[in-house]
């Protein structure tokens, strides 16, 4: 179970990753963010955001046309 | 703007974007790099000259024109429906497309610039309006945005020879 949940179901790129950085930077070093988004551009740009700021992305997964990807703050 | 301890780790890397339209389709890939950008904790600067200055006025009423734009198809019932120059150059085209391609943009999800501008102001992305281009074309500070500075080709300069990326828009 996620620390915290982000519903960003329905938004367009770039408003997902918006969305996660300022609820990641809210959060401790460890805790986990479970994003849930429905833009299919989203699961490369979660994986080139986490490379890049490097926050661990623990799992992504695809449900139903939702997207669900979990990510540790590393601080 | 003083970096925190914690913002500076990481990723310092730096971006400029140099931004001269004023349309609602040149708004966007501007905002959206910096503001994603700034979320993957670059620091950014954007330098607003020319039209350009319209994105940094506090009331936006931004405007898309189909005229002299052959690319432009907005998809209607299904289709898509392009629109001869000829069209574009009736009044009201130009304010009838600008609202279509609103509703799109909230049908869709898409941010609106001025979502993309405030996310800009609260990640510390700086923006810098052209004095000259105040100046030319009469525009006052006063209906622009708090949150920005004023400078000139030297100010983006100084910026831009320590940036790693610098873009002209």
């Amino acid at each position: 179970m996620a620390d915290e949940t982000l519903d960003a179901k329905g938004l367009n790129c770039p408003l997902p990753i918006l969305k996660a950085k300022k609820a990641l930077k809210g959060m401790g070093d460890g805790q986990t963010l479970e994003v849930l988004s429905t833009d299919p551009g989203s699961i490369a740009d979660f994986q080139a955001f986490c490379r890049t700021t490097g926050n661990e992305l623990l799992e992504h997964s695809e449900a139903g046309g939702i997207y669900k990807f979990l990510i540790k703050r590393v601080v | 703007m003083p970096k925190t301890a914690e913002e500076t780790i990481g990723n310092a890397k730096k971006m400029t974007i140099i931004c001269t339209k004023g349309s609602l389709d040149w708004a966007y890939p501007p905002f959206i790099l910096g503001t994603t950008a700034a979320a993957m904790d670059v620091d950014v600067t954007m330098f607003f000259t020319f039209y350009g200055l319209e994105l940094l006025k506090e009331k936006l009423n931004l405007q898309v024109t189909p005229l002299g734009n052959p690319a432009m198809s907005m998809p209607m019932g299904g289709m898509h429906m392009s629109m001869p120059n000829i069209v574009g150059m009736v009044p009201g085209v130009t304010a009838g497309a600008s609202i279509m391609m609103k509703n799109l943009i909230k049908k869709k999800g898409v941010a609106s610039i001025e979502e993309l501008r405030e996310a800009a102001v609260l990640s510390d992305v700086r923006m810098i309006a052209c004095q000259m281009t105040l100046d030319l074309f009469e525009l006052d500070k006063k209906d622009m945005i708090d949150e920005i500075e004023i400078g000139g080709a030297a100010t983006w300069m100084e910026s831009a020879l320590e940036s790693d990326i610098n873009l002209y828009m």
